[in-house]
């Protein structure tokens, strides 16, 4: 459930938006719903997209369109970190492969799926525009370059590091 | 206050922020204050020089020595020798050709000019007055006092540019459309949705040099009478959507957009939309649908957006690197452009050099440089000794081809050669790559990608990786192979869209070119690169 307080903080996120960008009736839904996804750590919730509707008057089916059609946004609840491989064929021929399955294996799961733990939610996506140090992968905002087998492990590990201390 | 005698200028981009970049500056400038060295050498940020080497490049000004920084005490060193005691660090230097190419070529080469990549690595993308100092604004200001909108169209028509995208249209007949299209409310849009794999030159552009984008979209807004625009970045590049938005912050704020622009009564507003993860929206009108507020499916052409794109009204829709063309075209006229380049290509191209290549990163050189020169020129060649199998050129929607034809060189009409222009990826892959996984991964991201709309992209890109799945696993039988070929003709004759259409290049492309690898699968001859995915094994403790 999400509470008032947050839907109120929703209001506040997609008003202020609308003040700040928009030029054309409509033309400010995914930036409010890049927004609350922060908001929220990696996912939109239904009843903050129901919110996001009723501001922006448009039908709540069409925002719940929105965000199934689009990688980038998830309504499930997500990993507190988001690993996004590139698995396009800039990245695939320079080790982009070892580097998936590296990452299957130490977090013993698919893609669009959560780690055991809970931490780590492993997706696919296309190029990121980062082939000068392929392979890539990103992790929530931060991007992770040249990596080898080893080095994954060390990003990762790290990470785990940090949560428990 | 004193001049400073040296520059150094750190390059700070997505990926050098990643080894360290921020930290070295940092370290440099604490070095600088504890040589007591600060009224003499300044510390500045800039965008990417293109090239990636391991480390962090730096550039010592006014000598233009190079430099890989790759630790602190590097950083240290750098300060203690080169500013300290006046020596170049020989063993940190790196080549300049290899940032700098117009200096070793010939020929028509010599005539290099950075025109889209002028300020990237040079100056602060942060700091509006860098980009005015270095004629920033010039254009714009020439078009509004001196010049007429039709005038405006008449000479991005006569430079004879062409879309950057990879569609290749004329951007002045574009203009010209858009202009003549009878409506009070148009739109300029800049699609900055950057996904064609191996693509990464509009994220240099927009982290290096965003304001040269502000101010060709305001020139294109007067010229087609457009109050309204858009920069439609894709939600990943985070660096990108901070630089240009700063860069839109600024030029509100001394009055280079908003509401009477340099007193000339034109008034132009302009804002980010962000993408978040389509490769469908960087087809234009995905991407108007994306604006509006909808899924990134794409509209039945014509009416093209000229006549009637975002809202219904006529919108102009242009690639970054074509925007950034646009001031130098003016400043330099038509004629200076024309003259770069091959005859139905004008001007420069970006090229990004990606794959199993020496130098990756970027070049920007003239239309109609060959694949050869840009693979060992420029790329420095294939690495650890390998040599070069397969190449890629255009994207991954572009034309496969082994190396019997790299003399061709890369414009709007190589591909009738065999050989796709497109975004101006140049994608190598060595001998240990396998055309067949190569094929099954490109259309795997196509499959991933088709928005499912219509049958001939949704079905043909899936029924591909079926049957490529089945070959890499030496499952596959001849007629199979046949048959990729015919799901190539349907889609690239039946698909709705572009997406579908140009699917069908590299999986026709790659069947042909390998043909015989494609063979050996299918008679179970050994492949190094597919037995990694071997089927129905039990889990094997460590490869």
């Amino acid at each position: 459930m999400v509470s008032d307080k947050e839907l109120e903080a929703v209001e506040q996120i997609v008003n202020g938006v609308i003040t700040d960008e928009s030029l054309a009736e409509g033309d400010v839904l995914i930036n409010c719903l890049h927004e609350i996804q922060n908001h929220f750590h990696n996912f939109v919730p239904l009843e903050a997209a129901e919110k996001v509707a009723e501001i922006l008057k448009v039908p709540e089916s069409s925002v719940y369109e929105v965000l199934t059609f689009y990688t980038m946004f998830s309504v499930e609840k997500r990993g507190k970190y988001v690993i996004r491989v590139c698995n396009s064929l800039p990245c695939h021929v320079t080790g982009g492969k070892e580097i998936i399955e590296t990452l299957k294996k130490e977090l013993g799961c698919d893609f669009s799926q959560t780690s055991k733990d809970g931490l780590f939610t492993l997706e696919e996506t296309g190029c990121l525009g980062l082939c000068g140090v392929s392979p890539v992968i990103m992790i929530n905002e931060e991007f992770y370059g040249n990596l080898t087998h080893d080095k994954v492990l060390d990003i990762i590990n790290n990470i785990r590091e940090e949560e428990r201390g | 206050m004193r001049m400073k005698i040296q520059t150094v200028l750190v390059s700070v981009d997505s990926s050098s922020a990643l080894r360290g970049a921020r930290q070295f500056k940092k370290h440099i400038e604490e070095n600088v204050k504890k040589y007591q060295l600060s009224d003499m050498v300044e510390v500045l940020e800039t965008g990417s020089l293109g090239v990636y080497k391991d480390g962090v490049i730096v550039a010592v000004y006014p000598e233009e020595v190079f430099y890989e920084i790759n630790s602190t005490d590097d950083a240290e060193q750098l300060v203690t020798e080169h500013f300290l005691k006046g020596r170049i660090v020989k063993d940190l230097m790196i080549d300049k050709s290899v940032i700098k190419h117009e200096k070793k070529e010939t020929g028509k080469l010599d005539r290099e000019e950075r025109i889209v990549l002028k300020n990237v690595g040079v100056i602060d993308p942060g700091a509006i007055e860098e980009y005015i100092a270095r004629d920033g604004y010039m254009a714009l200001a020439k078009v509004l006092k001196e010049m007429k909108p039709e005038n405006v169209i008449d000479v991005v028509k006569k430079s004879n540019i062409r879309g950057r995208g990879g569609a290749g249209f004329p951007t002045g007949m574009k203009w010209e459309f858009t202009a003549k299209a009878d409506n009070p409310e148009k739109y300029v849009i800049c699609n900055a949705d950057e996904g064609e794999p191996g693509t990464f030159k509009d994220r240099l552009i927009m982290e290096g040099d965003p304001h040269s984008v502000v101010e060709a979209m305001t020139i294109a807004a007067y010229a087609v009478g457009a109050n309204k625009g858009y920069i439609y970045i894709r939600g990943e590049y985070y660096g990108s959507i901070d630089n240009i938005r700063k860069a839109i912050k600024d030029a509100y704020e001394i009055g280079l957009l908003g509401e009477d622009i340099m007193g000339s009564g034109f008034s132009f507003d302009l804002s980010v939309r962000l993408g978040a993860g389509a490769y469908i929206c960087g087809e234009e009108t995905a991407l108007i649908e994306s604006i509006e507020g909808r899924p990134g499916r794409p509209r039945l052409k014509p009416p093209y957006p000229p006549v009637e794109g975002l809202y219904g009204k006529p919108t102009v829709v242009n690639n970054v690197e074509t925007f950034s063309n646009i001031p130098w075209i003016i400043n330099n006229g038509p004629e200076a452009f024309k003259a770069l380049g091959t005859e139905g290509s004008s001007g420069t191209k970006v090229f990004t050099l990606v794959g199993n290549i020496i130098n990756r990163g970027l070049v920007e050189v003239p239309m109609g440089t060959s694949i050869f020169d840009l693979i060992y020129k420029y790329g420095g060649g294939i690495p650890n000794g390998k040599k070069l199998k397969i190449v890629q050129t255009g994207g991954t929607a572009g034309t496969f081809m082994n190396t019997k034809k790299l003399e061709i060189g890369l414009d709007y009409d190589s591909a009738k050669e065999g050989a796709s222009l497109g975004s101006g990826v140049i994608l190598c892959m060595d001998e240990d790559s396998c055309a067949v996984d190569c094929a099954k991964t490109v259309m795997e991201f196509f499959a991933h990608e088709s928005c499912g709309k219509c049958t001939p992209c949704r079905e043909g890109t899936r029924v591909s990786v079926k049957l490529l799945d089945k070959i890499s696993k030496g499952q596959g039988r001849e007629e199979e192979v046949e048959q990729l070929l015919m799901i190539a003709d349907v889609m690239e004759q039946t698909s709705f869209c572009g997406l579908g259409q140009s699917a069908a290049i590299p999986l026709r492309t790659i069947v042909q070119s390998f043909r015989d690898e494609f063979s050996d699968h299918v008679q179970k001859k050994p492949c190094n690169a597919c037995t990694f995915v071997e089927p129905k094994k039990k889990k094997r403790s460590k490869r």
